[in-house]
């Protein structure tokens, strides 16, 4: 059992590790993880301090670093197992004895790790240029969210990987998705401006309920149920990923289109 | 006539085979799923940042948007002659180069003048956008304008793709920080002194201050100073892709790494 778990581990390690290097020297991951979160959150930044509503910098640091792991989480996941194909590696991972959610999970959390460098982007932008405080109301819980937010990430990334290969180009629903998601999950304003009809999609995303418990953490309030909603919604990501992997790899295997693009 | 035939012809077959996102599958959620969910995200954080009207936000979005088609466009057309390994037989032919440059513009402005369109028809559907009829024949003008002129920036980043190894990076980039500094959702008066002045040579940002004008009851005349310098703003870019263009194709022979990488 011990053995077991030892292997997996590894198994674990050499994903994350390989995945990680990857998308270091890849400069349009850096771009979506780094650049544009900065840029977008200078934009939120003035139109805030243009506005009339007040203390909201830290806020908007918040919800763009949280965009920049969306984006990041969607474009290096989604379009994750296609361009294992494209690099000749996807028969490799499915002919290997271990199941493929396994294979793919630390790619995945690799993704959103990548996808976290946005937050720590965003934060330190906002303090060195505008001055904005990181004073947190509850920083143990800030400490706590911020890999729960990455996790259950992670987790949904798994499900957009193993959904997004049934559909051709992976890339035009990565750039379908990444503002609807921005705007249903209220990453950088709140969600009551928006119709009572978007409410329930809202509530199923992981990225609602992760800026909720950073934004609790931050500035007061309960982050332990947003942080318990954020790892449920993960924990059911991953069980659909193991079903839609497993359907994908049956499917492959019966059709021989495994490497067909 | 070979010239026109060149520029009309010739601009059409090679935007049909290099723009890469020209497939519905590809086309659909790109070029008008993207832009009408950047207007309701730009717009709603405007509403809760009460910052500016709806107006401002839907007017400055609607026209960038087209940025989306001349950039991404203009920067395919050109550089994935490169990345397609037709680059070689294209120089290599009598071709006139300036038919064969220029004639790629005229499908990538009538494609961001559609994009920009529908993302105006969705600001009139979802967000209330309600401009008076008689402004409509000046507000199509300015935006066949500020497109005009984006197509010509557009020529510039084709002609560095020519060189560069990564030539998507910088059109991504460079419609992030339109964003930020073509005054699509922040009035320029607010940005620092050294941004506005670089915003003031970029195309868009006259283009945007013109149609939110005309979109309030102003006509041209009222706003041809913005007019004319985006008017004039186009033709510079467009003669320095050119020069560009004809620089780097001399230094790549010359240097024998036409399509090397």
């Amino acid at each position: 059992m011990s053995s077991q778990l030892l292997r997996i581990a590894r198994l674990f390690r050499a994903g994350f590790v390989i995945n990680g290097k990857m998308l270091a020297t890849s400069t349009f991951f850096m771009l979506i993880a780094v650049v544009q979160p900065v840029i977008f959150a200078t934009i939120a930044f003035y139109m805030f301090r243009s506005g009339g509503r007040a203390g909201t910098l830290l806020y908007a640091s918040l919800g763009a670093g949280m965009m920049g792991v969306w984006s990041t989480t969607l474009f290096a996941s989604g379009g994750m197992i296609q361009w294992q194909r494209w690099q000749g590696t996807l028969e490799l991972g499915v002919a290997s004895p271990v199941s493929l959610p396994l294979i793919y999970l630390p790619f995945c959390v690799a993704n959103s790790f990548t996808g976290a460098y946005a937050l720590g982007a965003t934060l330190l932008w906002g303090r060195l240029l505008f001055g904005v405080p990181l004073q947190l109301a509850h920083p143990w819980a800030f400490v706590l969210a911020l890999p729960t937010v990455v996790i259950s990430l992670s987790l949904l990334g798994l499900l957009l990987a193993s959904t997004f290969v049934l559909y051709r180009n992976a890339n035009a629903m990565s750039n379908l998705l990444e503002y609807p998601v921005w705007i249903a999950s209220g990453l950088v304003f709140s969600t009551s401006i928006l119709p009572g009809w978007s409410h329930p999609f809202s509530w199923v995303l992981p990225p609602y309920w992760g800026i909720l418990a950073l934004r609790h953490a931050a500035f007061g309030g309960n982050a332990w149920t947003p942080i318990g909603m954020a790892l449920l919604l993960g924990g059911v990501s991953v069980v659909l990923a193991t079903f839609t992997l497993r359907w994908f790899e049956h499917l492959a295997r019966a059709r021989a289109t495994l490497a067909l693009t | 006539m070979n010239f026109w035939r060149i520029f009309f012809v010739g601009g059409l077959i090679a935007y049909r085979g290099l723009f890469n996102w020209i497939r519905p599958s590809m086309y659909i959620p790109t070029m008008l799923g993207s832009p009408l969910f950047q207007l309701i995200f730009f717009t709603k954080l405007g509403q809760f940042a009460r910052a500016q009207s709806a107006d401002f936000y839907i007017v400055g979005n609607s026209v960038q948007v087209a940025a989306m088609a001349s950039i991404y466009g203009m920067a395919m057309a050109i550089a994935n002659e490169r990345s397609f390994g037709t680059l070689g037989p294209l120089l290599a032919s009598p071709a006139n180069r300036a038919a064969v440059f220029l004639g790629r513009g005229l499908p990538v402005l009538a494609n961001g003048l559609f994009v920009s369109t529908f993302t105006f028809l969705a600001g009139a559907l979802f967000l209330g956008f309600r401009p008076e009829l008689a402004t409509l024949p000046a507000l199509a003008a300015v935006v066949v304008v500020t497109t005009a002129s984006c197509t010509s920036f557009g020529m510039m980043l084709g002609s560095i793709g020519l060189r560069a190894k990564d030539y998507m990076f910088a059109a991504n980039l460079t419609y992030f920080l339109m964003l930020l500094f073509c005054g699509v959702n922040i009035p320029i008066a607010v940005l620092p002194g050294w941004m506005s002045a670089i915003s003031r040579c970029l195309p868009l940002t006259h283009g945007i201050a013109a149609a939110r004008q005309v979109a309030n009851g102003a006509t041209l005349g009222d706003v041809s100073g913005l007019v004319w310098t985006e008017l004039g703003i186009g033709p510079v870019y467009a003669v320095g892709a050119f020069v560009l263009f004809r620089v780097l194709e001399r230094e790549s022979r010359r240097s024998a790494v036409l399509d090397a990488y």
